[in-house]
């Protein structure tokens, strides 16, 4: 998906079919508009590519809802495991009604159209582009891997605000934000006509894309999106009764570890997969999202040792997910050395904001989806500056204007400006909106249990059940 | 009779089980319990969220003995659950004014 090269663009593209033939034909290029053919798929990047979709949905169900659930009381188990698997069922529905549409179709730089609500002229022949010249994915391949991502994302705005908040309004805010705030951020650093159409179409992207914004597999639309997200939802429902004067501890590290680990594994399909074919680039974001990980995950641990005094399993969980953020968006740009520095770097500095600034500034981020989400994802983001320098043995970036695309020439501080365009605008219009959002359902309908059934449990009381029974 | 109540450290209950077993006690009770004494609690921290846990997890063990038997099975759980060091737990001895075995009826000593 993304934006591997991009200047330009970012990714996506498929849409392009639709958008750019027309358009093609009314302008006065002399050569013929271009029309893909069916012997342009390749038969490996299609099984990639739908192998890496199961791999990012098990980031999901079982992954993130196990990870986050392992993190709450037993209390609030069933409840965090029901958002996640909820949540994944909904956003599933809305891609293919119109979230592919609003995100992959052109329209406007900064949101898509309708032409493709539900899957509307989308059938076993129609293709999508990739990022090479003439390589094309059956588009049921593309909106497939994509409604992954637009299923996890909001699945991981719940730990901002998790053991505290009603399951139908938390439900109500997902597909509002979804509609308001991931299609048209996807659709802003993803959308672009494809390679063989944007020459042709150079205005054919969206907004981040044009900017230049390097996001390989989505560290501003996934990570830095929904940990903003996240904190809004934390502070406007306010602390859980108890925080910071009563035992808050989780009550399964194991069932944090499963996910965690199911998140790394299942991680290759979102950072490998985004490059939309099974290729050297395909085998660059895969080693890099391998080693990164592993260097936070042993420098949170080394961080604690010295803080500390002890190496926490826990912390070693988190400083692998951290990792794994950070690397999100530079996963095929940098090289697998710069990689680790990478990963180690943004372990440190989450490392500080999730045991020290959120502590100093004394909000109930319950999971720390802000502080290992955002703030990882903004180490990525700016991080991929440096690491797709080619000085530094990155990839650089690719010209997509002209035809076939080229290696363009990398100029860091002008990079360093297109990710900062990405994150504060991502920072902006997510953290806007879902301020928003959260303050009128609260006031409307109200986001938060009663006291007492906060206190009892939000798996009895929001769900009738309880996680055990032993 | 008496009643024998150990309070020991969980990792010890098996050492203490085969030492009583070795001085043909008949049977014990055990249960899983939490409490403080001088060792206070312990310290947990999660991300950076740290605990002061006071109660920490202990096994509290019960045996009923006869009465000339007491001083031997108090030696005997004494010696297998210390360790020399804070938080090794209490022995408390009790008097048992009647026993019952349930299944056929028998009277205090021979109920043991």
């Amino acid at each position: 998906m993304h934006s591997r090269y991009w200047k330009y663009a970012g990714l996506a593209g498929l849409a392009a079919l639709f958008a750019a033939a027309p358009a093609l034909a009314q302008t006065a290029v002399p050569a013929a508009p271009f029309t893909p053919t069916p012997d342009m798929v390749n038969k490996g990047d299609t099984a990639w590519m739908l192998t890496s979709s199961a791999l990012v949905l098990l980031m999901s169900v079982p992954a993130l809802a196990l990870f986050y659930g392992g993190l709450v009381r037993a209390k609030n188990m069933l409840s965090v495991l029901m958002q996640v698997l909820a949540i994944v069922c909904i956003t599933t529905l809305m891609w293919v009604g119109w979230g592919y549409s609003m995100a992959f179709t052109g329209g406007s730089e900064f949101v898509g159209g309708l032409s493709k609500a539900f899957l509307k002229g989308v059938d076993a022949t129609t293709l999508a582009a990739t990022f090479s010249n003439h390589v094309y994915l059956p588009e049921y391949a593309y909106v497939i891997f994509q409604m992954t991502f637009a299923c996890i994302t909001p699945a991981l705005i719940v730990g901002g605000f998790a053991e505290r908040v009603k399951f139908w309004p938390l439900m109500l805010f997902i597909v509002l934000w979804s509609t308001i705030v991931y299609y048209p951020i996807a659709h802003m650093v993803w959308y672009w006509a494809g390679p063989d159409f944007l020459p042709a179409n150079p205005n054919d992207h969206g907004f981040l894309f044009g900017k230049g914004a390097l996001d390989f597999a989505g560290g501003t639309v996934v990570h830095i999106n929904s940990g903003i997200a996240g904190l809004m939802g934390c502070l406007v429902l306010g602390k859980r009764i108890g925080y910071k004067s009563e035992l808050i501890a989780p009550h399964s590290l194991p069932m944090t570890y499963i996910g965690a680990c199911l998140l790394w594994v299942g991680w290759f399909g979102f950072n490998a997969g985004s490059n939309l074919e099974a290729n050297g680039i395909t085998a660059v974001a895969f080693i890099n999202t391998y080693v990164a990980t592993a260097a936070a995950a042993l420098a949170w641990a080394l961080l604690e040792q010295i803080v500390h005094k002890k190496p926490s399993l826990l912390g070693a969980a988190t400083g692998a997910v951290v990792g794994l953020v950070a690397i999100t968006p530079a996963s095929g740009f940098a090289a697998p050395m710069t990689s680790i520095i990478l990963g180690a770097v943004a372990s440190v500095v989450c490392f500080l904001f999730v045991t020290k600034v959120k502590n100093a500034l004394g909000y109930d981020d319950s999971l720390d989806v802000f502080g290992v989400h955002c703030i990882g994802g903004i180490v990525g983001a700016l991080g991929t500056a440096f690491v797709a320098n080619p000085a530094w043995g990155g990839q650089g970036w690719i010209d997509y204007t002209v035809a076939p695309a080229k290696a363009g020439t990398f100029d860091l501080s002008a990079q360093i400006i297109s990710q900062l365009w990405a994150i504060g605008i991502t920072l902006v219009w997510s953290g806007g909106v879902s301020l928003v959002l959260f303050f009128v359902i609260d006031k409307v309908i109200g986001l938060r249990p009663t006291a007492e059934a906060e206190r009892e449990g939000l798996d009895i009381n929001e769900h009738g059940e309880r996680a055990y029974n032993i | 009779m008496k009643l024998v109540i150990a309070i020991i450290k969980p990792h010890k209950l098996d050492e203490v089980r085969e030492a009583l077993g070795g001085i043909d006690v008949q049977g014990l009770t055990v249960s899983e319990a939490r409490g403080y004494g001088r060792q206070k609690g312990h310290t947990e921290i999660y991300r950076g969220a740290e605990y002061e846990t006071s109660l920490v997890p202990k096994i509290r063990l019960e045996v009923v003995v006869t009465a000339d038997y007491a001083d031997r099975v108090v030696e005997t759980i004494e010696n297998a659950a210390k360790t020399g060091s804070i938080g090794d737990g209490k022995i408390f001895v009790l008097d048992v004014e009647r026993a019952v075995r349930i299944r056929t009826g028998e009277q205090n000593n021979d109920a043991l």
